[in-house]
């Protein structure tokens, strides 16, 4: 599915939150590369950081107390390469990138859709944006999109409101919604945690099926290990700010390389696996004034003096497997496989 | 949806009795009547007393009956129109609220679109550039506009009208106009005036607008689909009227039901400071000298404003907001 | 180094912490760290601190008893005391005021002899003693002098100082708001904790009893009432009557939020737990419920206060409220009803400029609560 044309590059990005109590460091120097037609996974526990970082990728971190602090954000278009970090927020560019590049869904599908607008216009509103149509098409357009999304009847179901639909209809229509420009990109920020598994079950297929229609590249955001192993190729692990781990789906599922990885796998629980959970003790820290330092390293059993001295570089593990860890200073040595 | 409105009509009913007796209740709470303020007036005025005139008066007018005979006297007329005798005047109640019930609509309708005009837009502008200059001006004008009670607003304002500008803004006319038919020259001197009631009733309801619409505002803002419009690439400007505002606006429709009785309680105090010719004032004079019909009739009045705002409200927000059903 | 199976046995059982950032605040301490953090709603706080205080020791801070009467000094305009004259400073000193009768007109008029200087004394003894604080007899007064009168906002037309008039009446206007509270506070905790956690019946009739008391307007209900109050009654009768006026109607806010805080509150899981472990009801609206309001509470206690303050003042401004000799700032401005009255003597105006500075304080104070209560937002 995947293959090698390079999509888009984040690298170094930065994005702080002037609060009031001081200022959030919720991304904090993140590196990425998302291939063209691939599935990358970015999985953390809440607080993480991973949101802001797809929400930065669009150029849509909440104002006016966030803003991207540096990095880039570099996008490859059809003609050209766009760095997002530098653009208007609100610019023609940006927009232009918003309506034919990239799309995104989130985590609540009631609250996602305007609830005083049909489903249907809202579909036809992004069709209208994204493509030279007018009404009578783009409500043609809207109806087949429904139907590739599975809502039927399409013909009336476009004429209800959000709150006529559930939670599992409501996530097709957002999809339907996103998907209705056609895009390159698709951002997912928890697209189903808040649906029962089996509807879980269905979004997920449906989204490996249009990814495979559209050719897109899926950013695909949860804190959810069995989701992420389920659909990505590769896995970003993102802490306080930071990526901690990045691998191949496999290569991460079988041979973590950062303690935090490996106390994520150890704390879900897995049929026919005998060995104990074991939860990661302690607790995420708020990310106002952290030390300069590795910040997971409260909660490390394999801390390390350094550990609490001087933050750990990305240390390459070979095949594209990197790891933000101490352990590797002296090269790729692995621990328990 | 008409289902709904018949129903809500018909518990009207019982609640317009309910409150036919607290009004009657409340104009009757204070010790004595209407002959006794009437007498002590009198008195003060050192006109002569005479017990007899009192007597054939308090008989006339029934005061001396029992309270549930004096309350079915009054509420008995209500059905054909009539709502009792106003004493200090002697003519029925009607006649005095059709003489001020039209400048009483008047400002009140002024009012409404002065505050709406002005808040809404000011209420958006606030949230969608959260502290910024213009939020911190807008917020602390809002601060000043409910902590000057209204009455206090209304002196300020004549104060400076007559001292620094030498004009008397009190009453809606000059008193050579009263009375007299209507002229080009004396709308002129309405609406010379019209605007310090308007402004002094208004600032306080709009401070609290703004304050609704910006947190509603601010609300929406941080919504879900309002990024998710973004990312579709939607002008900013459609995702804030299009998106934000068009919810956001709708908790300041449920307040249309309570700007309607303010027709009448709004500018009470005001209206005394002003020397306004609205009702207000009036029901201030009734209560003082125990005109108790004509006191009671225009609270009823005020309270039945207030239950049918409410039900305009409630219809109001099942049209703009699809999620409200009826069943 | 590379041995992490070492490092973890080292490190197992001892818990470090990296200081502060990692430990979590208590909901108290964010909200006063927020609160710290309101520049209006601390300038707020310090306004009310003087006011009260001032309202406290209005005895010692007044030179007058407030209806005490200079007949010879009639709607004298504000006084200043100086403390620098032509020469640089100078020990305090005020120019005294002539009056002298115009034989025309028969009206008193009036004129600041600035050829004269007459000291200020501080810390003053007066003939007259007042009882401090309503504890003790004394005769110790801030200012004051020997030679002549001092009227630092003027007089009104029978000659009564309208500084002593103003700070002695806060202590009416700001006290009727308190208890005026209260009251509500104890009736909205009553009915709104009732009806958001019993529900269905009892919520149904407490629901409408708010509906209904709503519906009463509220200017004609106090009017009504504040006309009902018999005019023999003394001071104190007329100020609790006056209190409980208010609070009829202030109630509802306070138990409207309180109920829609206590329904959201009772399906969270912390309460459920509460629940299923076999607590008592009254355990759990006292031990689970009413902390996680407070806040709530808390600022609908400080918004509501300068309704009543202002409630109070429109009352008495009317005539319908507290009555002289009572000294309340809505007393003080029946004065200013008169729009000519003000034009002639604008000092007349000065307690609604108190009015207003306390219901602002109030107001900033409770946003700043609000703001603080809500970290997150």
């Amino acid at each position: 599915m995947k293959n090698n044309d390079i999509l888009l590059e984040v690298d170094n990005l930065r994005t702080y939150f002037d609060t009031r109590r001081g200022l959030a460091k919720a991304v904090d120097g993140v590196s990425f590369d998302l291939y063209k037609g691939e599935t990358l996974g970015i999985v953390g526990e809440s607080g993480c950081g991973k949101s802001i970082t797809s929400l930065s990728i669009l150029n849509l971190v909440p104002q006016p107390k966030g803003k991207i602090h540096g990095g880039e954000i570099k996008l490859h278009r059809e003609d050209e390469v766009v760095d997002i970090a530098k653009l208007k927020r609100t610019g023609k560019k940006m927009k232009d990138i918003r309506r034919k590049d990239s799309a995104m869904i989130f985590q609540d599908p009631m609250s996602s859709l305007s609830p005083v607008y049909t489903v249907g216009s809202q579909i036809m509103e992004g069709i209208m944006l994204s493509h030279d149509v007018d009404k009578v098409e783009a409500r043609e357009m809207a109806i087949e999109m429904l139907r590739k999304v599975g809502i039927s009847p399409a013909e009336q179901r476009i004429n209800d409101y959000p709150y006529q639909l559930s939670g599992g209809m409501n996530q097709r229509a957002m999809i339907a919604v996103a998907l209705a420009s056609n895009p390159n990109l698709l951002i997912a920020d928890e697209p189903t945690t808040a649906l029962d598994v089996t509807v879980e079950a269905q979004i997920l297929e449906l989204m490996a099926e249009l990814q495979q229609e559209y050719q897109m590249s899926i950013m695909f955001i949860s804190h959810d290990l069995d989701v992420i192993g389920e659909i990505s190729d590769r896995v970003v692990v993102m802490y306080t700010g930071k990526v901690v781990e990045v691998a191949e789906v496999e290569e991460l599922f079988y041979n973590p390389s950062h303690p935090y990885t490996q106390g994520l796998l150890q704390s879900i629980p897995k049929i026919g696996r005998k060995k104990e959970l074991k939860p990661i003790s302690g607790s995420v820290p708020q990310i106002y004034n952290l030390p300069d330092a590795c910040h997971f390293a409260p909660r490390c059993p394999h801390r390390m003096d350094i550990c609490t001295k001087k933050e750990p570089p990305t240390f390459d593990l070979g095949g594209g497997h990197q790891a933000k860890c101490w352990l590797y200073e002296e090269g790729g040595e692995n621990n328990e496989g | 949806m008409l289902s709904y409105i018949l129903r809500r009509t018909m518990i009207m009913i019982p609640m317009i009795i309910l409150i036919s007796m607290v009004s009657f209740l409340i104009i009757t709470l204070p010790p004595g009547s209407y002959i006794d303020s009437y007498l002590a007036n009198l008195q003060r005025m050192g006109g002569e007393v005479e017990q007899s005139r009192a007597d054939a008066l308090a008989d006339r007018y029934g005061l001396n009956d029992p309270i549930y005979e004096q309350y079915w006297k009054w509420v008995k007329g209500f059905p054909s129109g009539n709502f009792g005798m106003v004493f200090s005047e002697e003519r029925p109640v009607m006649d005095v609220i059709q003489e001020r019930i039209g400048f009483t609509i008047l400002i009140s309708v002024l009012t409404l679109l002065f505050t709406w005009i002005l808040s809404i837009p000011i209420g958006i502008y606030s949230a969608v550039k959260q502290y910024s200059f213009g939020d911190y001006f807008f917020t602390f004008f809002g601060f000043l506009g409910v902590s000057i009670p209204n009455f206090l607003l209304a002196i300020i304002i004549m104060f400076t009208g007559l001292r620094f500008f030498g004009v008397n803004l009190s009453g809606l006319m000059p008193a050579a106009y009263m009375g007299e038919p209507w002229t080009l020259a004396k709308i002129a001197e309405v609406l010379k005036r019209i605007w310090v009631p308007v402004v002094v009733v208004g600032t306080a309801g709009m401070a609290g607008l703004i304050r609704i619409m910006r947190a509603e505002m601010l609300d929406q803002l941080r919504q879900p689909y309002i990024q998710m419009a973004r990312s579709k690439g939607v002008d900013e400007i459609k995702v804030i009227i299009k998106y934000a505002a068009r919810i956001a606006v709708n908790p300041l429709i449920s307040t249309v039901g309570w700007l309607l009785p303010q027709i009448i309680s709004g500018g009470t105090i005001a209206g005394i400071v002003l020397g306004l010719p609205t009702l207000g004032p009036k029901l201030y004079d009734a209560l003082k000298i125990q005109d108790m019909y004509l006191a009671g009739t225009i609270i009823f009045i005020n309270i039945v404003l207030i239950l049918i705002g409410t039900l305009l409200s409630d219809i109001l927000l099942a049209l703009v907001d699809p999620r409200i059903r009826y069943d | 180094m590379n041995n992490p199976k070492k490092q973890e046995k080292i490190t197992k059982d001892t818990e470090i912490t990296m200081g502060d950032p990692f430990k979590a605040k208590s909901h108290w301490q964010l909200m006063w760290q927020e609160f710290k953090n309101h520049k209006l709603a601390m300038g707020g706080i310090v306004v009310l601190i003087i006011l009260y205080v001032s309202a406290l020791f209005a005895g010692f801070l007044t030179p007058y008893n407030p209806n005490e009467r200079f007949s010879e000094y009639q709607n004298i305009a504000p006084q200043t005391i100086k403390f620098i004259d032509e020469d640089g400073l100078s020990a305090p000193y005020v120019h005294p005021v002539v009056g002298e009768r115009n034989m025309e007109t028969l009206a008193m008029e009036y004129t600041v002899d600035e050829s004269q200087k007459i000291p200020v004394d501080f810390i003053y003894r007066t003939e007259d003693t007042y009882k401090f604080m309503g504890l003790f007899e004394t005769n110790l007064k801030l200012f004051g002098s020997a030679e002549t009168q001092i009227f630092l906002f003027g007089t009104d037309g029978l000659g009564r100082d309208v500084f002593s008039r103003t700070i002695h009446g806060a202590r009416l206007s700001l006290t009727v708001g308190l208890i005026g509270i209260s009251v509500s506070l104890v009736l909205g905790l009553l009915l709104g904790g009732i009806s958001g956690y019993m529900g269905g019946m009892v919520d149904n009739f407490i629901q409408r009893v708010i509906e209904f008391t709503l519906a009463i307007p509220k200017i004609p209900l106090w009017m009504g009432l504040g006309a009902a109050l018999p005019q023999d009654w003394t001071v104190i009768q007329v100020y609790f009557a006056i209190t409980v006026i208010l609070s009829l109607t202030g109630w509802v806010g306070m138990a409207r939020v309180l109920r829609g805080q206590i329904l959201s509150l009772k399906e969270e899981d912390f309460v459920k737990a509460a629940r299923a472990a076999g607590a008592k009801g009254g355990r759990i609206i006292s031990k689970h419920l009413l902390p996680n309001c407070m806040s709530y509470i808390l600022v609908n206690l400080t918004l509501a206060i300068p309704g009543m303050i202002i409630g109070e003042t429109a009352l008495s401004f009317l005539g319908l409220g507290l009555r002289p000799p009572a000294v309340s700032w809505g007393v003080l401005l029946q004065e200013a009803q008169n729009v000519r009255a003000v034009a002639d003597y604008p000092w007349y105006f000065i307690p609604g400029i108190f009015v207003i500075i306390a219901v602002l304080a109030f107001n900033f104070v409770g946003d700043g609560l609000r703001d603080a209560a809500d970290p997150y937002h």
